[in-house]
């Protein structure tokens, strides 16, 4: 390794190392004030009595602030639940809030300069490591040493890694208290951004947007010479960058809704929930104007485009997730399972996902429009439901957690409802399809061994079948490892796009359905 | 013939399994059995590079899942065979029992070429072919400061590379004046010889191997090569080309010269007893433009294809179509179609060669006299074989072929058009009643340059 790269790779560590101990830092005291300014009206008077103990009382970390506070809070509701008082137990979480509020640490005074130590130096580090990889190479694609390695190929560093993600993101859904600190760091930037105060999911957001940068820079050297991965690749970038953080903050600057313009319903599970539709209608001429393109996205763009241009035109080229799983989950992409079973379990898990987002999806319109005398307030139990277990613990947790596991696409193959509605629509009504060339493949399993869909393109390959699959999501990369030139994607007439009889080429002996 | 026979297939590679696959597809009855010694299931040889790489593991070449060989009710037996019985219609395995057939099929493939060089069975050489080569090559990699490769062809070039993942100094000796030269045109051989040393290769044309050097323990320690010069190496590999793996049929009743001898049926001088792939001879060439024994993964997947339809009650001669071929020196892709031959006669055919400043896109396309086109070979870029295969048949003319270019183009999206070029270098050359394709508004956008 080079020295510039070690020298990254230590900064990176060390950058990683500070983001990890900064939620242990400070101290946190709460004042009455701060639960006066933190908590809803109707909340007020009573969380201000419960919090009564520890006002003024100085706690020497968040686990000791936490357990106090919880202690307190949890009697009080514990209590009401015990007597089936659900009316008066307070269902808001404010342990978020009162944290961020209570702490006092380093962080907090000096957020930029930790910001710079945390988030900085693993940035930078990360580009010292990427930037001159390869650099005395010759140009082409090098995947050397990939299933000797420990963190590509489930070795003590992938299971760190993974775990590390794992704990991250639980910490995160469910326990963002202990973030309260990550969150002051990047207060000012939200300030600047959209003029509020951050959240956890401001922090998740930034820190999200700089791992696609960084690891899609790390793309455009893996993949020297090959313009479609490039492109791509940027093109994930830009949507994160521009359409998924940076115009949602400035939106919200503006006195807008919060939107991301490149979201779609069933991804984006939320559209059509009643605080959703009322931020849309209350929002004036641009709140409609995305409700309509929401709306139209669903109906138009997702058929339209996925018929010219497969489904990777939103899955590879634009969506957040995807972005996410083809920059920082490009080094996992062999880890998928590609036995005939994962296929089978694969076909009823996200097609089940997407049954369950729609009538999620229409019982919540009827609700609505029905001004709530339909079900009443039992869509709430099922938007918890689908919050908790997809939105959170599929797409979240294990959708980036088991990268180093499972590979990079387990939420994108087995779990996304969205990808479900493209992958049908591909399959039976688009142009896209990966064509095989002739009788050129010798069976070497480079590209079935690269495809992060589990999907095994040499069973098509070595037959000279075109391939048509409702998972694919066009990332190229079969067609980048190929090493005889035998796999491209392309669109074109649907006429003969799927060569059940395939013919190959070169044996004039027989015409033989392989 | 019996539903019920018993067809036994020595060799479970490309040739074989294709064989079996075909016949069960045609007929649900006959059963069907595989043998190989090398490994219970089909893998795909010719990534075994990959494995070594660490681009795979074992279990990602082998195309066929596990459960598909009971599916498909073909028997599977890990062994090897030592001898057969012709007249008794008997197999005897190492082990020393015995299998009785109906029908025989002989696909063994092929072994390295070693030709007798003092101290080739030292410890440290070997040549890559099976899955225990790979293995041996594993082993004999441990601590190596420089290796040396004999013999420049395809196999080689893999050495070479997986050596150079290793970070092991390679000296690769090559008896042509140029890489492969014996099959490619001296363009394209200097193309990969540049390519090589921009490696850090250590190629030396015109050289070959005389003797291997004992380190006093049985182990390599250099070798000598006819210019007189000692290399020292811990580790030198055999790449001089292959031959049929067929010596424990030596001996018996059947016709065996270099490899079994067979007719267009692949049929041997024995009924019933038929041989395939690497290891099978023709009496005669198939083509003319083709060798007695077929060394590449098509054809042997061809001869099982087309074995399977007499095997299964309709006789057919073995009919390969338009030559096809296509290999990757280092970051060098390469594929042809049709004939282009390492050297030619000026009369009888012209030549149209274009290369990239690059040095690593090449197109060459052979016309005979009447300016038709005869074969491609094309370096860095991708070719459609579905087109060539059918402007070779048909006899298109050159001109014709380069005006339709772009159709021909199998590179990914938004991927340098160098047909373009080629039709503008094409048309300055020869001429032609066509225009060069215009770049499309995609490639001028994102500057898809040449
Ligand atoms: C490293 C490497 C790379 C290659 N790359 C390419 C390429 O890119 N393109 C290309 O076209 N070709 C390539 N080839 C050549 C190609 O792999 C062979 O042409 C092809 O595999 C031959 O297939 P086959 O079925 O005839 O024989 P094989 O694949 O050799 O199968 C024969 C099997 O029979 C077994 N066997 C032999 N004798 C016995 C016995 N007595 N008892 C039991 N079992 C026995 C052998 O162990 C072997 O498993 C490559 C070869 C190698 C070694």
């Amino acid at each position: 390794m080079k020295v510039i790269q070690k020298i990254g790779l230590i900064l990176f560590l060390i950058g990683l190392g500070v983001f990890t101990a900064i939620p242990f830092l400070g101290t946190y005291k709460l004042s009455q004030e701060m639960v006066s300014a933190n908590t809803k009206d109707i909340h007020e008077e009573k969380m201000l009595e419960i919090l009564t103990p520890i006002y003024d009382q100085s706690y020497s970390s968040n686990f000791q602030f936490l357990s106090e506070f919880n202690q307190e809070f949890g009697t009080y509701n514990d209590a009401l639940k015990a007597e089936a008082k659900w009316d008066e137990v307070i269902w808001d979480d404010y342990s978020f809030s009162l944290g961020k509020a209570a702490l006092s640490s380093p962080v907090k005074d000096n957020p930029w300069l930790w910001m710079f130590l945390s988030i900085g130096l693993a940035v930078l580090g990360g580009l010292l490591y990427n930037l001159p990889k390869y650099k005395d190479e010759p140009e082409g694609i090098k995947n050397n040493g990939i299933f000797h390695s420990k963190m590509k190929n489930r070795g003590w560093l992938g299971m760190l890694t993974g775990s590390y993600l794992i704990l991250f993101y639980v910490i995160l859904y469910w326990f963002p208290a202990y973030l309260v600190n990550l969150v002051a760091m990047v207060d000012p930037l939200s300030m600047i951004l959209s003029g509020n105060p951050a959240s956890q999911w401001f922090l998740y957001g930034f820190v999200y947007t700089l791992a696609i940068i960084v690891m899609g820079i790390r793309m455009f050297r893996k993949y020297r010479g090959n313009k479609y991965q490039q492109l791509r690749t940027a093109s994930v970038m830009f949507f994160q960058t521009a359409f998924a953080f940076l115009i949602p903050e400035i939106l919200v600057l503006l006195n807008q809704p919060y939107f991301d313009f490149k979201n779609i319903w069933p991804l984006d599970y939320d559209f059509f929930y009643s605080y959703q539709l009322d931020s849309f209608l209350s929002g004036g001429s641009v709140g409609m104007f995305m409700l309509i393109w929401g709306i139209l996205l669903i109906i138009i763009g997702v058929p339209v485009f996925t018929y010219f241009f497969g489904k990777r035109w939103y899955c590879s080229w634009v969506c957040g997730c995807g972005g996410l799983a083809e920059t920082v989950g490009d080094p996992y992409r062999q880890l998928s399972d590609k036995s005939v079973k994962s296929w089978k379990i694969e076909r009823y898990l996200i097609n089940g996902v997407l049954v369950l987002a729609v009538v999620m999806t229409i019982l919540t319109i009827a609700n609505y429009f029905s001004d709530f005398w339909l079900l009443g307030e039992a869509t709430n139990q099922l938007h918890s439901f689908y919050g908790f277990a997809i939105g959170s613990a599929f797409a979240g947790v294990v959708g980036t957690g088991f990268y180093p596991f499972m590979g990079n696409r387990v939420w994108c193959r087995f779990g996304c409802p969205l990808a479900a509605y493209l992958g049908i629509v591909q399959r039976f009504k688009s142009r896209f399809r990966i064509t095989t060339n002739g009788g050129q493949c010798i069976s070497c399993g480079n590209c079935s061994t690269y495809c992060e869909m589990g999907i095994d393109v040499r069973w098509y390959a070595q037959r000279g079948q075109n391939i048509v699959r409702s998972s694919c999501v066009g990332c190229g990369v079969c067609s980048a490892v190929c090493p005889r030139g035998v796999l491209k994607l392309e669109n074109g007439p649907e006429e003969g796009r799927i060569n059940e009889l395939p013919i190959i080429i070169g044996n004039d002996s027989v015409k033989i359905n392989a | 013939m019996d539903p019920n026979r018993h067809i036994l297939i020595i060799g479970n590679g490309i040739a074989g399994v294709t064989l079996a696959r075909h016949i069960r597809k045609r007929d649900s009855s006959v059963k069907i059995t595989l043998v190989s010694g090398e490994s219970k299931y089909f893998f795909s040889r010719t990534a075994l590079m990959y494995v070594f790489m660490g681009h795979m593991k074992f279990e990602h070449t082998q195309p066929y899942e596990n459960f598909f060989w009971g599916k498909n009710r073909i028997e599977l037996i890990e062994e090897w065979i030592e001898s057969v019985d012709f007249a008794q219609k008997s197999a005897k395995f190492q082990s020393g029992e015995t299998l009785t057939y109906d029908q025989l099929v002989i696909a063994t493939g092929s072994k390295p070429n070693k030709f007798g060089w003092p101290g080739q069975e030292l410890k440290g050489v070997q040549g890559l072919y099976s899955k225990q080569d790979l293995e041996l090559m594993e082993e004999n990699t441990k601590d190596v400061r420089r290796a040396v490769i004999v013999g420049g062809g395809l196999i080689g070039i893999e050495m070479a590379e997986m050596l150079a993942y290793k970070k092991i100094p390679v000296t690769f000796l090559v008896r042509e004046k140029g890489f492969w030269r014996n099959v490619l045109p001296k363009e394209e051989s200097e193309l990969i010889s540049k390519h090589v040393r921009e490696h850090h290769i250590d190629l030396r044309l015109e050289t070959e191997l005389v003797e291997i050097n004992d380190d006093g323990n049985g182990k390599v320690k250099a070798i000598k090569t006819n210019h007189g010069e000692e290399i020292p190496c811990e580790f030198v590999g055999l790449t001089a080309g292959v031959t049929p793996n067929v010596d424990f049929l030596r001996n018996s009743k059947l016709e065996v010269n270099r490899g079994v001898v067979v007719n267009s049926k692949f049929e041997t001088n024995i009924p019933d007893v038929y041989s395939i792939g690497d290891c099978a001879e023709f009496k005669e060439k198939p083509a003319a433009d083709r060798k007695n024994i077929e060394q590449v993964w098509y054809t042997g997947r061809m001869h099982g294809e087309t074995l399977a339809l007499t095997l299964t009650g309709q006789a057919t001669d073995y009919q390969p179509g338009v030559w096809f071929n296509s290999a990757k020196f280092l970051d060098v892709e390469y594929q042809t179609y049709g004939t282009v031959p390492a050297d030619w006669d000026g009369d009888e055919f012209q030549s149209f060669y274009w290369e990239h400043r690059s040095n690593k896109v090449a197109f060459r396309m052979l016309m005979d006299s009447n300016g038709n086109i005869v074969g491609v070979n094309n370096f860095g870029f991708r070719l459609r074989h579905e087109f060539f295969d059918k402007a070779i048949k048909e006899k298109w003319t050159g001109q014709k072929v380069i005006s339709k270019l772009e159709k021909a183009n199998f590179d990914p999206e938004f991927f340098a058009p160098f047909y373009i070029e080629i039709q503008k270098a094409f048309l300055k050359e020869y001429g032609g009643g066509f225009k060069p394709e215009k770049r499309s508004f995609i490639q001028k956008l994102f500057g898809a340059s040449v």
